[in-house]
């Protein structure tokens, strides 16, 4: 016999669940108006849909409220804050791009908008709850939006792509469900700071049940970052969706995956069990170096940006291994940048996309494809070999900055180690970036006919690739910005 | 002059910029031009300069990044001023000596972005943003070796910039530690290097910091057995990239020595000396032995270039004031010898595309001006007296002496060994008779040629004679940059070789 509840419902903070409502009215009121009026058009759509996040951001920036609500459910703290702000700016960005000269089945339908909204709100629920249940439904939420999304395509490769992501996304969910079933078993609790209170209470006993735990965490949240083994979806998904859905996914999904693993790992490395530091060592240098290996070997562009991805999530999960506020801070100017940089360097591959696959048979974007593009289209492959250098932490460009602020978190916790394969693994990056540049500067080109390499180019295109390149180039000029407001987030939520 | 520095390092980037305005047939002289000023305005910063000062002059100073001790600072002291005026001298040079036809345009412009690197690298004093431009001065010189240079320019473009990027991440390691030993310090955070200057630095982390310097500057060098990149660059790169690359981009390495690793590092730099100094040795002798079995007359000059490297960082690891201010100097003479050489060799490339001695031979009675100014530069660089490669390599080799002799002796051999290989150079391609039918209506040094060769000549001549007003002022701040690290050092061992190494009429 359940107590009769009784609560307030001012004690509710309804104002915690406002973003998550914006969306999910937008997404439904979308679905409404695509049944009234038919054949609406794509900008519109985009429009709309941009209104709507943007009005999702004034909420997350004017939260005023307390940091838990909705039956303590909801935890509104500053990660989860930068975190929103992060998806919703990258949401923003990506949502222009379905604008391109020529036209895709997927972005004339209302439902591929609908979704988008709705993979959002899972996005947000993941960031904003340290309940297990909650992010569990925030992480199918969004998944089963983005596997929709990706299918919408409609290439075989995107069929392919999105049947892989579903396979072993569903794996990575049975894993999950398992993990949390075995810390409520444990501890009696599906929140994390009350995980934490019982297991420490208790010494971390009986660790068999812990590591389990751990274990199935690791794998099912390692799917979703794409940590080594469990990244071998991720380079064929990538290429088979659109460009820029492509590089979407390597930046949201993973942000709202690095918040989950935050909230979960920090507390179990914290516990001081020696033998968890060493699980998340292993994968952190193996997800690094085996990437960089692999993405050394590939001869298309996007599957290489697909395991150079992979490799940055590495080092993000280096950040979370070490733990201390710098560390965390790190995490998210790093992310920031990137997400700047590798959604230009994606949004490139967009505007040079061409129907047939002129260069090679299998790939897309071969290497050769760009062959010589400096003397067709300097400009593009200019803004291209800055993305390129940036990513590969070349100063005074942006990752560059997250990396050295993460190198120096490193050290500064005595993970001299650490440092220095994050250091060396840099240097093995600089060579697949390289070999692009080279590609474009220094070999002589194929075909001499521009018009190949810009029939998807169109002007909201370019604008996006011209902010990405602005905020690429000169983001020495944000950094001190952005260090002391997400220093302060991150310090005041407690990592 | 309040912004002169700024101005130096940015000019340069700017008128790249918008030299993309320029139509391709004028790129060329803008480029002059445009060099030219900013030679002029490193003139006017050596005018300016205060020899009496040994300090940071024209210091700019602008916080960054406050909360992580990141800053804009420049300042030029009589280490660096010399190397700003050799980069700006180079540059513009080479650009009077360019024959290059194909995308000028593109050309011009890298060279101009390059030389913002270089003038950055020398005067910034922030080790971020030294870090910053050290890394960035790679992305030109790929650019040029891999788009103009000959068949195998894309491999030898590459093997350049990885090897000397995998050197510089560890360096960029031991910055950050530095940055954190000075926080757990201090309490704040600073990348400044005169803040970095008065931190005493443990002995054990002094030995770590030293090694992820080391590795990062000894590759830029480069030092055996890092050196490898070199002879394959120098090989493929078109003319003005070699030349830029000997006469500046090696001297970023041996100057990061001077500048780091000796007085950040007092007692990890006299703890690793006589490993150096071995080291050293070891590229003067193989080098030059090298160079003596070369058939192709760039890549003698090639390998000379590693020989004397040798010498410049014995010099430096002489811990005294003449052989740190000898290898200063020898860089700038080093500097333009090579420069001229590398240019002669580009002139004789064009006339004959090819750069095989068995090809040449009677090359003086064809082309008597340019085998008199190519053997000018070749008894400069043997380091005949009067010469300015001479100048050099004495001071460097008699400060080495007070350390230990007998390598001393050693590198000396290298004296000799240069005038071997360079002479056997200058008999097989200038003595002699025309042996080819080709060569026999070669045309001599034009006036593009001459113009740029001649200013080179006169250097040589007149700071062969009277180095006096340039070795005073680096003098000035090798002494305070000595006293700095006699005060700083931690270890018995370490006064003792400052000692040792300061003092006149020491036994041996």
């Amino acid at each position: 016999m359940l107590e009769p509840i009784s609560i307030d419902i001012a004690g509710l903070n309804l104002q915690a669940l406002l973003p998550m409502a914006i969306l999910t009215i937008g997404a439904l009121a979308l679905i409404c108006v695509d049944l009234a009026v038919k054949g609406l058009n794509r900008s519109f759509l985009t429009m709309i849909t941009i209104l709507f996040i943007v009005l999702d951001f004034g909420a997350v920036i004017g939260y005023k409220g307390d940091v838990r609500g909705f039956f303590d459910v909801l935890l509104v703290d500053g990660i989860s804050l930068i975190a929103q702000v992060i998806i919703l700016v990258a949401s923003a960005l990506f949502l222009p791009l379905s604008m391109s000269h020529r036209h895709f089945r997927e972005f004339k339908m209302a439902e591929f908008y609908a979704l988008f909204m709705f993979m959002i709100v899972g996005f947000q629920c993941m960031v904003t709850s340290d309940n297990l249940i909650l992010i569990f439904i925030g992480l199918e939420t969004s998944s089963l939006a983005l596997y929709t999304l990706i299918a919408l395509h409609n290439r075989a490769k995107a069929f392919e792509a999105a049947i892989k992501y579903f396979t072993m996304g569903a794996l990575a969910a049975g894993f999950y469900g398992m993990s949390a079933l075995i810390f409520y078993a444990l501890t009696g609790s599906v929140e994390i700071h009350q995980i934490e209170q019982v297991l420490q209470e208790r010494h971390f006993q009986p660790l068999v049940g812990i590591l389990a735990a751990t274990i199935f965490m690791v794998a099912a949240l390692g799917f979703k970052l794409s940590l080594v083994p469990s990244h071998t979806w991720t380079p064929d998904v990538y290429e088979g969706s659109s460009a820029p859905l492509a590089g979407y996914m390597s930046i949201v999904p993973k942000i709202a995956g690095f918040v989950v693993a935050m909230r979960l790992f920090e507390m179990l490395v914290a516990s001081g069990v020696v033998w968890l530091e060493y699980v998340l060592y292993a994968a952190v240098v193996l997800t690094m170096t085996l990437a960089n290996i692999t993405a050394l070997v590939q001869e298309d562009v996007k599957r290489m940006l697909a395991f150079s991805s992979i490799s940055h999530a590495g080092s993000m999960m280096a950040a979370i291994l070490i733990g201390t506020t710098q560390a965390n801070t790190a995490l998210f100017v790093y992310w920031i940048f990137f997400l700047f940089t590798n959604l230009g360097a994606f949004t490139m591959l967009w505007i040079v996309r061409h129907r047939e696959n002129l260069w090679d048979e299998r790939y897309q974007h071969p290497y050769t494809k760009f062959s010589g593009l400096v003397k067709i289209m300097p400009m593009t492959a200019t803004i291209m070999g800055i993305f390129m250098f940036a990513l590969a932490g070349m100063p005074p460009f942006s990752v560059f900055w997250g990396k050295l602020y993460l190198i120096s978190a490193a050290i500064n916790s005595e993970y001299i180690g650490l440092a220095i394969v994050i250091a060396i693994n840099s240097a093995v990056a600089v060579y697949y970036y390289m070999k692009l540049v080279v590609y474009m500067f220094l070999h002589e080109p194929v075909t001499i006919d521009a018009r190949l390499y810009a029939t998807n180019a169109s002007t909201s295109l370019k604008v996006i690739v011209g902010f990405a390149a602005i905020v690429t180039i000169f983001s020495i000029a944000f950094v001190e910005p952005l260090l002391e407001v997400i220093t302060h987030y991150v310090a005041s939520s407690g990592f | 002059m309040e912004h002169i520095l700024s101005l130096l390092v940015f000019f340069p980037a700017m008128a790249g910029l918008l030299g993309f305005l320029v139509v391709k047939e004028s790129i060329r002289a803008y480029g002059i031009c445009v060099s030219a000023i900013e030679f002029v305005l490193s003139l006017i910063l050596w005018m300016g300069f205060d020899t009496s000062n040994p300090g940071y002059q024209f210091v700019e100073f602008f916080p960054f990044v406050p909360s992580y001790g990141m800053n804009y600072y420049l300042g030029v002291d009589g280490i660096s001023l010399f190397l700003i005026i050799l980069s700006t001298f180079i540059t513009m040079i080479a650009l009077i000596g360019l024959s290059i036809e194909k995308e000028i345009k593109n050309l011009v412009i890298t060279v101009l972005f390059l030389e913002m690197t270089m003038v950055g690298v020398f005067v910034i004093l922030d080790v971020v943003w030294f870090y910053a431009f050290w890394e960035l001065s790679l992305i030109p010189m790929l650019y040029i070796i891999g788009a103009w240079g000959s068949a195998n320019r894309m491999y030898a473009a590459i093997k350049f910039f990885l090897y000397t990027f995998s050197g510089s991440v560890l360096m960029l390691v031991g910055i950050l530690y530095m940055g954190y030993l000075y926080h757990d310090a201090t309490g704040i955070w600073s990348f400044a290097l005169p803040d970095w200057y008065a931190l005493q630095v443990p002995f054990d982390a002094q030995l770590w910091l030293f090694g992820a310097f080391f590795i990062g500057f000894a590759i830029k060098v480069p030092m055996f057995p890092f050196h490898t990149w070199l002879p394959y660059a120098h090989g493929q790169a078109p003319t003005i990239g070699s030349v830029i690359l000997a006469a500046v981009l090696l001297k970023m390495g041996s100057y990061g020595f001077v500048r780091f690793s000796l007085p950040l590092f007092p007692d990890a730099s006299v703890y690793f000396l006589i490993p150096v100094a071995i080291i050293c040795v070891i590229m003067v002798i193989y080098a030059a032995m090298i160079a003596y079995a070369q058939e192709d007359m760039k890549q003698v000059i090639a390998y000379s270039s590693i020989s004397h490297m040798g010498i410049v960082i014995l010099g430096t690891f002489a811990m005294n004031g003449e052989g740190i201010t000898g290898s200063i100097f020898l860089m700038l003479s080093h500097g333009i010898v090579s420069g001229a050489l590398f240019m002669l060799v580009g002139v004789i490339y064009d006339r004959r595309h090819t750069k095989m001695m068995k090809d040449f031979g009677g090359l003086a009675s064809v082309m008597p001006n340019f085998a008199t100014i190519y053997g000018i530069m070749l008894m400069a660089s043997v380091g005949l007296p009067l010469t300015v490669g001479f100048v050099g390599e004495f001071l460097s080799l008699a400060g080495f002496y007070r350390i230990n002799w007998v390598m001393t002796l050693l590198a000396g051999t290298g004296i000799i060994l240069g005038a071997v290989y360079m002479l056997v150079l200058y008999k097989k391609s200038f003595f002699g008779e025309v042996v080819h039918v080709e060569n026999k209506t070669l045309k001599d040094l034009n006036a593009k040629e001459l113009s740029a060769l001649i200013p080179l000549v006169a250097l040589v001549a007149i700071l062969g004679v009277y180095p006096k007003p340039i070795l005073t002022t680096i003098d000035a701040s090798v002494e305070k940059m000595l006293v700095l690290m006699d005060q700083k050092a931690l270890q018995d061992t370490t006064k003792e070789l400052l000692m040792k190494a300061n003092t006149i009429g020491g036994n041996h």
